[in-house]
């Protein structure tokens, strides 16, 4: 009677201690490639200030920069960009009809508080992190294109033909909408979009629009900005200044 | 003169009317698949021209699929007996424009493989997924008021199945006008009165897709319509296709009051090339004007003039959507208000679109599956008017 409880007693012990040792490397490993599982939160609220008067006319670094970080065909040295062409980021030259003041801004998507963009769609792909950063679920996504009909800023992409060489950490797939993700895979490890890195005259100011102490909030009281479209009433967490 | 051809030929030429149907459907279903396999690259449409072509003929059909229905309100709700023996024809026809334009819209989507997606992932701030239960909610209550009137034991259920069609497809066309209304952005949309003139549209249009289907019918089995039967439907499309211009005219007058619209008008009447051709000769001239005179002239009205009036209005339709949807978003977003704006993706431009076979063909296909049904229905089921010994 004794023997048989101390030889289970064994057995159990043996396979506990080899179920560990099975599983803890994959539990380590799962760690490792998730970093930290703190979930995103709204306490932060993702934004950009771009000062509009340093925006070099004819500067194109964000836009290429953005294009290699996300593996966007745009960046290509042919140029020509086609009108089915991604652009996540663009440089638009503006004239004011009255005084003829020139002007040069990037434009992007614009992470709306409101975004119509989420309103319209039909299946949740468009959806906004607490963080305040607008994303397309690329599962989701059926390819409707009611986002880009919906929003105010022609800050959405279809990609209309199929994709090679992806960038790992940016997901894309043919036939559904893509925007800019404010470089959400860096944003999440740390690091700033890749526009604000590259801007040379350091235009772009990422930070955290709800922390009143960053470096962001504190140039917003002591600067005159807008969002654009206000008048929408989207709340955009981009701002501009100079406009 | 031999009036009636030998029931062998009608036979005949019936089955190479669905051959030829079930071809264009073909060519229809080709081209998705090709969309899908090469991507939107092959059609016409861009990152400024979102919606093209398909979305011209989906949504013509849908509309004209709630309008048509018209004809059964009018017998059912109504009581009218003329209408009433035409009601399960507007049935069929509601039905097999529903299917042809759903297929079209479903086809074009940059993922039709994940249908099942958008009918298991629902976004209830979206107009969307509303219309997607709006539209299968149709294909049901449609259904079972043809069962209503088709079967006798249920007759007397089709009065209120009607009136459910009839609430139903009031709020399926005002859904599909808020599909436009909701946004906010764009000049050509983002106003109330889309819902009412898509409902008053779908009444002319749902009228002359069933006057052309009746005369086919009527001429196929050499019968002759009815007289008063002929003028009452006459003058109602007439009423209707002036309504719908009155709404449209309406539309566009407000528009201009507004300054910051006046642009966007200038564009979509005057100067934007293929929309302001379309929009006066397209629609105003050949969709209103030329089939009103043949409805109401003395010397014309009779048969053919009505025919003719009604493939017009058919036609003056396409027109209208094509300037509506394609022009409205050829004109480029107000971004920036009090500036002029260049960009590489299109800021401050107009957008080019050029129609491509494969999106052209998808679109027929949509009109051949709606023909493909009709046609089957009326050959296997009793679609066709009864008309009563005496009409009142």
């Amino acid at each position: 009677m004794n023997s048989i409880d101390t030889r289970r007693r064994g057995f159990l012990k043996t396979s506990l201690g080899a179920a560990a040792v099975a599983i803890a490397p994959g539990m380590l490993l799962f760690d490792m490639a998730h970093g930290k599982s703190e979930a995103v939160s709204s306490k932060v609220r993702w934004g950009m200030l771009i000062d509009t008067a340093n925006c070099a006319d004819g500067c194109n670094d964000c836009v290429t920069a953005c294009n290699k970080e996300n593996g966007l065909a745009g960046g290509s040295s042919s140029g020509g960009l086609s009108p089915t062409d991604s652009q996540w980021i663009r440089k638009v030259e503006l004239k004011d009809m009255r005084g003829g003041r020139t002007l040069s801004l990037p434009m992007m998507c614009q992470h709306c508080e409101n975004p119509p963009c989420v309103d319209v769609c039909p299946t949740g792909a468009s959806f906004k992190r607490a963080d305040g950063i607008v994303l397309v679920d690329k599962h989701l996504c059926i390819g409707c294109r009611y986002c880009m009909m919906a929003c105010p800023y022609k800050a959405r992409s279809f990609v209309h033909e199929p994709l090679h060489d992806q960038k790992p950490d940016v997901p894309r797939g043919k036939g559904t909408v893509e925007s800019c993700t404010m470089c959400v895979h860096r944003v999440d490890s740390g690091q700033q979009p890749a526009c604000a890195e590259a801007c040379p005259n350091k235009s772009i100011l990422f930070g955290n629009l709800n922390d009143p102490d960053s470096e962001i909030s504190k140039k917003i009281r002591t600067v005159a900005s807008i969002q654009v479209r206000a008048d929408l009433g989207l709340n955009t967490g981009i701002r501009y200044q100079g406009i | 003169m031999i009036s009636r051809p030998p029931l062998q030929f009608k036979d005949r030429l019936f089955y190479a009317l669905v051959a030829a149907g079930g071809l264009v459907v073909l060519m229809g279903l080709y081209a998705a698949h090709m969309m899908e396999e090469h991507g939107h690259i092959i059609t016409g449409m861009n990152n400024q021209i979102v919606w093209g072509t398909p979305h011209v003929f989906a949504i013509f059909l849908i509309i004209t699929a709630s309008g048509v229905l018209n004809v059964s309100s009018i017998g059912s709700v109504f009581n009218k007996p003329a209408y009433k023996t035409r009601a399960p024809l507007a049935g069929l026809l509601s039905i097999a424009m529903l299917a042809g334009g759903l297929t079209v819209l479903m086809l074009d989507l940059g993922r039709p493989d994940r249908i099942i997606v958008a009918a298991t992932h629902y976004n209830p701030t979206s107009v969307f997924a509303w219309n997607i239960l709006l539209y299968s909610g149709m294909f049901a209550a449609v259904v079972v008021y043809l069962w209503t009137m088709m079967e006798q034991r249920m007759n007397s259920w089709s009065r209120p199945a009607g009136f459910l069609v009839f609430i139903w497809r009031f709020i399926l066309t005002t859904g599909t006008g808020v599909i436009f209304s909701f946004l906010v952005a764009r000049q050509a949309y983002g106003t109330a009165i889309l819902p009412p003139m898509f409902i008053v549209i779908s009444f002319a249009w749902g009228m002359a897709v069933f006057h052309v289907v009746q005369s086919a019918i009527y001429a196929w089995n050499n019968k002759i319509l009815d007289e008063y039967v002929q003028k009452r439907m006459r003058n109602l499309m007439g009423v209707f296709v002036i309504a719908a211009l009155y709404f449209v005219a309406t539309y566009h007058l407000t528009n201009m009051y507004f300054a910051r619209q006046t642009e966007f008008e200038r564009f979509i009447l005057i100067t934007g090339g293929v929309y302001p051709l379309l929009f006066w000769v397209g629609y105003v001239l050949i969709g209103n004007l030329l089939p009103l005179l043949l409805i109401y002239h003395p010397a014309f009205g009779k048969t053919r003039s009505v025919l003719v009036a009604s493939l017009l209005i058919i036609f003056g339709g396409f027109s209208l959507l094509y300037v509506f949807i394609i022009g409205g978003q050829a004109f480029p977003l107000s971004i920036f208000p009090g500036f002029e704006a260049s960009s590489s993706f299109g800021d401050g431009a107009i957008g080019l679109y050029n129609p491509s076979i494969p999106e052209i063909f998808l679109g027929f296909g949509g009109v051949g599956i709606s023909f493909l049904i009709t046609a089957i229905g009326i050959r296997v089921l009793d679609f066709v008017p009864h008309e009563k010994p005496k009409s009142p």
